[in-house]
């Protein structure tokens, strides 16, 4: 059985992605750059969502879409930036900075377009009405010691923070 | 069409991850630097969630694990930044130079 249309949602997705991805970073305005950012999050989550990954799509609605980017929105309004669009938006050394990261690009196109005979061509089958409980057990039995890390590294988190952030350091 | 396979994936993972690292490179703006790398986080996501398709849930699993440490990172970068704007009035990377000799 094919999944309906799947070949045009994923163009549509992909194309969506990468254009606000561009506009995260040559927008002047920094509200602009996150609201793109919000645009390519949901996208990347109907993404996960074609790749059989419901849970991960739910996580990057609920978590980046909906908590972290709230926090970057905080930011902005916090730090007055209405001054900074009329400065310059790119540094000194742009040019070289553009060059190098279009070679490296290339090199990840070249990487994965010639490495694509190691990969497994029968896809397997994954039951998506399973999918959160099976994360759920890996999560509570083979991952439970880094799971637990995770939780010190928020708490760690947290508390650096709010020092941060603090009136007087 | 040809059907979507997970090299397609790969290579939209592959031109986020350039996007945002000429977004680190290139930019000046603290705010827009961390949310370029963000963009790199999510490059990395979807590789780990398409490979995830072919072998197994781990990938998945490893995927929420980036996704909590994008959290903690965003909170402590963004923390730095109001710190640094309150000392020095500017979120420009290239006048950050306390450390500087």
């Amino acid at each position: 059985m094919t999944p309906v249309a799947t070949t045009f949602f994923f163009y549509f997705l992909a194309s969506v992605a990468i254009i606000s991805a561009i506009l995260v970073i040559t927008r002047k305005n920094a509200v602009h750059s996150a609201l793109s950012l919000i645009v390519t999050l949901l996208s990347l989550a109907g993404l996960y969502l074609m790749l059989y990954a419901p849970f991960v799509a739910g996580v990057q609605v609920v978590l980046y879409a909906g908590g972290i980017m709230v926090l970057f929105l905080f930011v902005i309004m916090l730090v007055n930036l209405e001054n900074l669009a009329k400065e310059e938006q790119f540094n000194k050394q742009w040019h070289i900075g553009l060059l190098a990261c279009l070679v490296l690009g290339s090199m990840f196109l070249y990487v994965v377009t010639k490495g694509k005979a190691i990969f497994p061509v029968d896809v397997v089958s994954m039951p998506e009405a399973e999918n959160s409980q099976k994360i759920g057990l890996l999560l509570y039995q083979n991952y439970l010691l880094p799971f637990e890390i995770a939780s010190l590294l928020l708490l760690v988190a947290i508390v650096g923070a709010v020092v941060m952030a603090k009136k007087r350091i | 069409m040809a059907p979507i396979s997970t090299l397609h994936y790969l290579v939209v993972a592959a031109m986020l991850f350039a996007i945002g690292t000429i977004g680190v490179v290139t930019r000046r703006n603290v705010v827009i630097i961390l949310m370029s790398i963000e963009l790199i986080l999510n490059a990395v996501n979807l590789n780990l969630v398409a490979f995830s398709r072919l072998y197994n849930l781990q990938g998945q699993v490893f995927s929420i694990f980036v996704i909590t440490d994008a959290a903690a990172e965003a909170a402590v970068g963004l923390g730095i930044l109001i710190a640094f704007f309150r000392n020095k009035e500017t979120v420009n990377v290239d006048e950050v130079d306390l450390l500087k000799w």
